[in-house]
């Protein structure tokens, strides 16, 4: 059943009531190793929007025009990764051009958006909860920017936590994941205002 | 249709059509189009393609600015003065630049890609830079593991140098090697025989150059030589030469002594040459440079083992080759005329000894070494 969602609910709820790094903790690795630096936490932040906004639109396409009518939803995931491997890509270039020192700060993160797994996740949340192509963008772009916002708030803690009598052994990772932690129970506060199936 | 054929059709068909997707977003975003290149303020100016690094791209017009690595942002050799805007410092590079550097704004040429007109200031020298196509005349052993290396060369016949300068070798790839690299070398040959280049290549476990100079190259094959780089050199001043050298760090002297003497240069200077070795293995050259101590009376060859065995009969100094200096400087080098330093050799050896030298009164500026041999 197609859910009548509006898209712009949905483009909100994506981003407080059900992130999807905060709620469904996906895309964790590059959110505690980027978020060290503000410049470059915001960077890649924007290239995830980016990448997750074309991707679940060319996705959806794919998937409608494609995919089903073909009958290959086993396709699916190889057929996804091809396209976010391309749109990163793209943008891998993009960036190159326009802002060196950003391409260089992100490293080996910016070609590490492919597998990044929240870019996966919100297309195949997006196959499984059968979204329109309007929803799907908003999904999307507000995923991304769900994800985006998560990455500024704890690139803004961690400014403090590193300059904080922090207890030596958790130093670093330690105190981000614990700082997470109390990130995704704040944000869980929001959970249940929408609902997005 | 049949299924087997549909899945890897439409995950071909989608990759080639995103392939194609990119290869045209390549050409748009990638296209610099052509930009000029402007040397010492008009003194020469190049219209070149952009896109790559300013390095690879002075090289293709025939100017090569010293690279050790050959581009890979390793050495940090490769530093030009960039006049004009070319963006912020990479983190690629600031670990190479000083702060003098740095506000100057000195770049690694390896690291800037050309993407707009640029200004640049080369040192005038870097002009004279050719790239000659050689051939091996000789390899022998000088030690275990020291290779005396003999190129001739081929195009162009000759190179102006001055003694104690450097060239890099283009190591081709080869085994697990994957890409052409360049290595720094001093030349050991004098500038007289401008036919020649001789290097003294010591085997580095494991270096890339190094282990090709020393298992693969045979005599007749061909390789590419860059240069002549360096500030190493003789400088004219009245004072007494002190001169310490390692290993394979005997080149540059080898080649500013014997000048020297062939041509009578620098007549007021007197010449203390320290060499350090282990043990007599270690040691090679012993009876040339007794033979010019003989001949020229303001050459003095001091050459120390720190661990001779007993049964090598060792009749030179012995101990470190910085306690030798000490004493040397102490005891027999006259200080009347004032003293400059030379070392070629490891960097713990450089390091040590502008210790000594400095400690002796020697002060840093007069001191002087390059930082690749």
């Amino acid at each position: 059943m197609i859910p009548l969602i509006n898209p712009i609910t949905l483009f909100f709820a994506s981003i407080f009531t059900s992130n999807i790094l905060l709620s469904n903790f996906l895309g964790t690795c590059s959110f505690i190793s980027i978020s060290k630096d503000w410049k470059s936490a915001f960077g890649l932040g924007m290239a995830v929007m980016v990448v997750m906004t074309i991707t679940t639109a060319i996705s959806w396409l794919v998937l409608t025009y494609v995919i089903t009518p073909l009958g290959l939803e086993y396709l699916s995931f190889i057929v996804f990764i091809v396209v976010i491997a391309a749109v990163v890509q793209i943008l891998e270039m993009v960036i190159d051009r326009t802002s060196p020192a950003l391409y260089l700060s992100l490293g080996i993160f910016l070609p590490l958006i492919t597998v990044n797994c929240a870019i996966l996740g919100a297309i195949l949340f997006m196959q499984i909860r059968s979204y329109g192509f309007v929803q799907s963008v908003a999904f999307g772009a507000g995923s991304g920017a769900g994800w985006w916002l998560a990455m500024m708030l704890l690139s803004a803690i961690r400014e403090r936590t590193d300059k904080s009598p922090v207890p030596a052994g958790l130093k670093g990772a330690g105190i981000t994941i614990i700082t997470i932690g109390f990130m995704a129970m704040a944000f869980i506060g929001f959970s249940g205002m929408i609902a997005v199936q | 249709m049949n299924p087997i054929l549909l899945g890897p059709l439409v995950v071909a068909g989608s990759a080639s059509i995103l392939a194609l997707v990119i290869a045209l977003v390549d050409q748009v975003v990638n296209n610099y189009g052509d930009v000029s290149i402007d040397i010492n303020h008009g003194k020469r100016s190049y219209t070149v393609k952009g896109g790559s690094a300013l390095l690879g791209t002075l090289a293709s017009q025939g100017i090569f600015v010293p690279s050790a690595c050959g581009g890979r942002g390793s050495c940090g050799a490769c530093k030009v003065r960039v006049l004009s805007d070319v963006g912020p410092v990479l983190p690629t590079e600031t670990p190479y630049l000083t702060p003098q550097e740095l506000a100057t704004n000195v770049r690694l040429s390896c690291q800037i890609k050309l993407k707009k007109n640029i200004a640049i200031e080369l040192s005038d020298e870097l002009f004279s830079v050719k790239k000659f196509k050689a051939t091996v005349d000789s390899i022998k052993d000088l030690t275990y593991d020291i290779k005396e290396t003999v190129f001739k060369l081929q195009d162009p016949k000759a190179i102006e140098f001055k003694s104690g300068q450097y060239v890099q070798i283009v190591v081709p790839p080869y085994g697990d090697i994957k890409e052409s690299v360049q290595r720094a070398y001093s030349m050991s040959s004098r500038p007289s025989d401008d036919g020649h280049v001789e290097l003294l290549v010591r085997l580095v476990p494991g270096g890339i150059a190094t282990t090709y100079v020393h298992k693969l190259l045979k005599q007749g094959d061909t390789v590419e030589l860059v240069g002549p780089f360096g500030e190493f050199r003789v400088h004219d001043t009245p004072a007494t030469m002190v001169c310490v050298a390692g290993g394979s760090g005997m080149a540059p002297f080898k080649s500013m002594f014997f000048d020297m003497r062939e041509r009578n240069t620098f007549p007021e200077k007197d010449i203390w040459y320290f060499f350090g070795a282990r043990t007599t293995r270690d040691m090679f050259y012993l009876e040339e440079l007794r033979e010019l101590e003989r001949q020229w009376p303001r050459f003095h060859f001091v050459p120390a083992l720190s661990e001779p065995k007993p049964e090598e009969n060792w009749t030179g100094d012995v101990g470190l080759i910085t306690d030798v200096l000490d004493r040397y400087i102490k005891d027999k080098v006259g200080t009347t005329k004032g003293l400059e330093g030379y070392l070629c050799g490891s960097p713990g050896m450089i390091n040590a000894c502008i210790s000594v030298m400095s400690k002796n009164g020697i002060t840093e500026s007069n001191i002087y070494y390059d930082k690749f041999a």
